[in-house]
Order: C-alpha cells, then structure tokens, then sequence
C-alpha cells in the first residue's frame, strides 16, 4: 500500500509571533521555521505503517516556496521514501492545497493519505476534509488510532464528548491529532542518507490548478492585550478579590 | 437569501453551541434556517423552532443519519446550501470535520472558526494560536462558516416560533461506518458553556490528585479543564484539554493550578473574563495573563481555597 504525507512548513510551534507594524501579516523574516507538529505525527504514523508491513512505500508532499525543500528532506530523513515538491511562492488557501494534492494523489494513486488537522500558523483545520471531498472519499479526522485491515481503516477519533470509532473504506484521508503517536527524531545518518532520496519538483500550472485566493486578509492586528494582573499573598485575599473586586464568585 | 445554520445535537438536544452560532448569523443579518439532520429528532427540532430569531427549521430524519458522518451529512447540506448566502456550524469537532468537505464540493474557501462579524462578507478570526486577529473578506458567493462559541453570546432558546419543514435526501452511507462512542461522563457543566473553570496541569503530578480540583469545581458549580501535559501524562482524559488544538472556552473566572501557561494552552483560554494562577513558579507564563496570581504549593493552597470558598458558600 502506497501512503500519500501531506506536510506544512510553518513558524516554528514555540516561537512567540510578532505582528507586523503595517498590519499585513506576521513578521516571518529571522523566524525559526519548522515542520507543523501535526505534519510530523502523519510522517511518524505513515513510517510506523511501513515498519509494520502495511505500508510499502511512502509519499511525501508539500507546496509551498523553494525552502520547503528542507522540510521535505526533513521527512525524508524522518523514513519517507521520495518527495514531491510544488513550488508556490505565494500563499496557498486549504481549498488550492486540497485541488493541488487530489492532483497529486491522481497520478500517484495512494491508498491513503495522511495529514495533520490543522497547521499551526493559520490554524484552519481545513484541508484534509476538502481533499476527501473533492476526492469523494471517506475521512477519518482528528485521529488518535489508526488500524488499518485489509481493504479497511478502522479510526478512532477525538471528538469533544471523548472518542469516537469508524470504519472506513480505503482508500481514505486521515488526518492526525496530537495523541496519536510520539514522532521520532532523525538521526544523523538518517539525515545524511535523505540528501540521495529523490525529490521531484513539480509547478501548480503542470498539476492544473487555478490557486488565486478567494479569502482576502484586510489586515492582521495584535489581540487586545490583558491589564496587567496582580499577586496576592494569601488564599483569603484571593476569594476576598475574587468576591469583592472582580464579583465572580 | 437565507443563512443555512447547521444544528449540532446530542442525546435528543440542541448543543449550546448552536445558539452561539445561530447569533453569528443574525449578526450577518437575514433569514435564519436551521437545519437538523439525524435519526429521532422531532425534540430538537421544536426546540429549534424555539430559538429566538429562527425563521425555519429544516427536518431532516433519516435512519441513514444516525451517526452524523461527513460522508452521508454532506449531501444534504450541499443541497440545501446553494440557494443559501451563508452557510454556518459550531466550530467543535462536529463543525469542523463537516463543513471544509461541504466547502469543497461547493468550490468555495471557507473560512474558520470566526469570533466577529464585521460585515455579511467581512470576519475576524484569531489566527498563530490566537497571537493574532486577522481580519478577512470572502469574495465567494457562498460564505461558508465556522463560528467560535466564545466570540458570540448565544440567542434566547425560547421566543421563537418558527415553521418546521421536512425535508429529506438520500444518505451515502457506503463510505464510511459507525463502530462506536465512548463518551466521558460527567455531572459538572460542560467546558465551553461553563461559567467557572478549574483546570490542572503538570503540577499536579498524578490523576489521583485531580478529586482535590473536582472538590473546588463543585462547590464554584465549575467545569473541570486540563492542559496538554496533564492529559498527555494521563491524568485526565483528552476531552479535558482547554487549549490551540483542545477546547476554546472563556468562561467568567478561570483558575489555572499547577500550569506554566505555554502559547498552545493561553490560545484556549485567555479570553476569559478573569484569570487566576496558582503555581510555586513565580516566573511561569500564566502570570502574565492572570488577574491574580498566587505563587506557592499548589497542595497546600487550593485545600485552603476550597475550605475558603466553602464558608463563603455556607
């Protein structure tokens, strides 16, 4: 079985992002960047497959601009067989990465495709349903357990009660949440033997896809910061606070 | 053109979650339909019928529709969407895993999770774990909406009087099956509605540890939270976790106990109204968010708290 990895770079989890002055954006220029953590559990959870014999090759993708590369070898050291790099300067909306990979997963014909449930820069949780939609495949979002079983995938997603169980027919779309497994770190000579994997890179016009956005963003603000709070010495100045002052208790 | 809301529901009754939602679009302005899918849902649908500012409830009842699955939902909402303006859902796990597939199929961007409404094609939405709002314009003809609770006030559940039509559509049910839920049972108010939250962290070092918080939490009538490192060492279950990938809640008063306030666990809740920390740490992050702060052993501090808050309570 063939896996298809959809990946994201984005800024790096724990960098505390600054809002530009001219409110266009966020500041990326000197960011530490990194592979989006839910990107990277779908990379562990495709080579898990693969160490067990599911899995016989696995695929990994990304679209994006030319330092996408590096977290493309980043996956490849991480135990996918080969990338696909699509090279896209400008911004790409969930909807024209989903119309992207579907082109994708059509030449390459997978039997699933793993992502992560959101990235974390614009934190849509968007583009795995949109591929299984415009795929017309069945999706297995939020995933904390993944069995696959012959021509099926039994699934165990976090739903907000607690946990939900489907079985679905492959192929399928899966996307990950964080409990689904621990990713591993790369190892030297891992990361050294991913510099000969291949990497191919194809453009949005080969794949066919119209990308132009359809969401503008007017601007992006700093969110209205907190007063500045106080410390209390002691429990009872806190409820007398909290009854008295603040009137929430 | 009407404004599709897509009602979550659950054990026979309407979400919270819906009303917040169903005030997003009166926001927006126009004719309110709501529509309830699933299997033995007359209950739900009156009681959408009810909700102020309702101008139809669509019926759907189909044993197709037991389980609420993206695959067999999708074609119904994708009939009844295209002669819609605005098609909305809860942004809770429901919502998202529907609607980008039903986006799709209709070819349009949707946009998620909005917590403002600046005009019938204009949103806000938070955007880096909520270190930034970003303000956005949907030029598709067909906005496609996720709302996030917290942002809206929910509409009365009563005053409304709205006619309920029956609609129906075939389910495809080929794709994907139901096995089973397991759902976390708890007496306490559920966490995006509740207006008290006591949430652990790491520091509260064991599960066994977590009846010190649930002492607290009943007599504030609270909901119980975690953060991600008290969920992932297995103190509490996931659906516990209030944060960037856990729940987004922003009750009245929010008490963090034994958490250092990382970026993923503030996106969750620092809309709250009024934020407490508990933590020996003095430099941890939460106090920099918190209203007050009260630096010192936790296992110590929230016995007293609760005995504090206790007499308070009588």
């Amino acid at each position: 079985m063939k896996i298809l990895v959809a990946i994201k770079r984005v800024i790096d989890a724990n960098v505390k992002v600054r809002v530009k002055a001219d409110g266009t954006g966020v500041e990326t220029a000197n960011v530490k960047m990194a592979m989006n953590p839910f990107c990277e559990i779908a990379v562990e959870e495709a080579v898990r497959l693969k160490e067990k014999g599911v899995a016989t090759e696995i695929v990994v993708v990304s679209a994006g601009p030319t330092q996408t590369q590096e977290t493309l070898r980043t996956a490849l050291a991480l135990g996918a067989d080969r990338a696909i790099h699509v090279e896209e300067a400008a911004e790409l909306e969930p909807l024209a990465i989903a119309k992207l990979l579907k082109a994708v997963v059509e030449r390459e014909q997978p039997q699933v495709v793993l992502l992560g449930k959101q990235s974390v820069d614009a934190d849509n949780n968007q583009t795995g349903q949109m591929l299984a939609g415009l795929l017309g495949w069945p999706q297995g979002t939020f995933l904390s357990k993944v069995g696959v079983n012959g021509g099926e995938v039994e699934v165990v997603r976090e739903i907000d009660g607690g946990l939900e169980t489907l079985k679905l027919k492959l192929p399928a779309v899966l996307t990950t949440d964080l409990r689904l497994n621990e990713p591993r770190f790369a190892s030297l000579p891992n990361i050294m033997k991913a510099k000969q994997k291949p990497l191919a890179k194809l453009t949005v016009a080969e794949l066919g896809v119209n990308v132009a956005p359809r969401v503008k963003t007017l601007k992006v603000e700093a969110p209205a910061g907190r007063k500045a709070g106080i410390k209390v010495g002691s429990v009872q100045e806190l409820v007398d606070k909290l009854r008295n002052e603040a009137k929430v208790i | 053109m009407a404004i599709l809301v897509i009602a979550e529901h659950a054990k026979g009754k309407l979400a919270g979650s819906t009303l917040n939602t169903i005030a997003a679009a009166a926001k927006i302005g126009g004719d309110i339909h709501v529509l309830v899918a699933g299997h033995g849902i007359d209950t739900v649908a009156n009681e959408a019928a009810h909700v102020a500012g309702v101008a139809k409830v669509l019926k759907l009842d189909d044993a197709g529709l037991a389980h609420l699955t993206a695959e067999n939902l999708t074609p119904a909402v994708l009939a009844q969407a295209k002669t819609c303006s605005h098609v909305l859902a809860p942004a809770t796990t429901f919502g998202k895993n529907l609607l980008p597939r039903v986006a799709a199929l209709l070819d349009v961007q949707m946009v998620s999770e909005i917590t403002g409404v600046v005009s019938a094609d204009t949103f806000q939405r938070p955007i880096y774990a909520g270190n930034a709002i970003a303000t956005v314009q949907s030029t598709d003809a067909i906005k496609v909406i996720t709302v996030r609770s917290t942002g809206f006030d929910a509409v009365a559940a009563t005053g409304g009087n709205a006619a309920v039509e029956a609609i129906s559509a075939s389910a495809d049910n080929s794709l994907s099956s139901f096995v089973g839920q397991e759902l976390t049972v708890s007496a306490r108010p559920e966490l995006t509605a509740a207006k008290v939250i006591v949430s652990g962290g790491r520091g509260m070092q064991s599960g066994d540890n977590f009846p010190m918080l649930e002492k607290l939490a009943d007599l504030l009538g609270a909901g119980v939270g975690a953060s991600r490192a008290a969920v992932d060492a297995g103190f509490v279950p996931n659906d516990y976790q209030v944060g960037q990938t856990g729940k987004i809640v922003a009750p009245q008063l929010y008490i963090a106990v034994g958490i250092s306030g990382a970026i993923q666990h503030l996106a969750g809740m620092k809309d709250s109204k009024v934020i407490v920390a508990i933590n020996k740490d003095e430099e941890a992050p939460i106090f920099s968010v918190a209203d007050y702060g009260l630096v010192g052993d936790l296992f110590q501090l929230v016995p007293e708290l609760t005995a504090e808050v206790a007499k308070l309570k009588g």
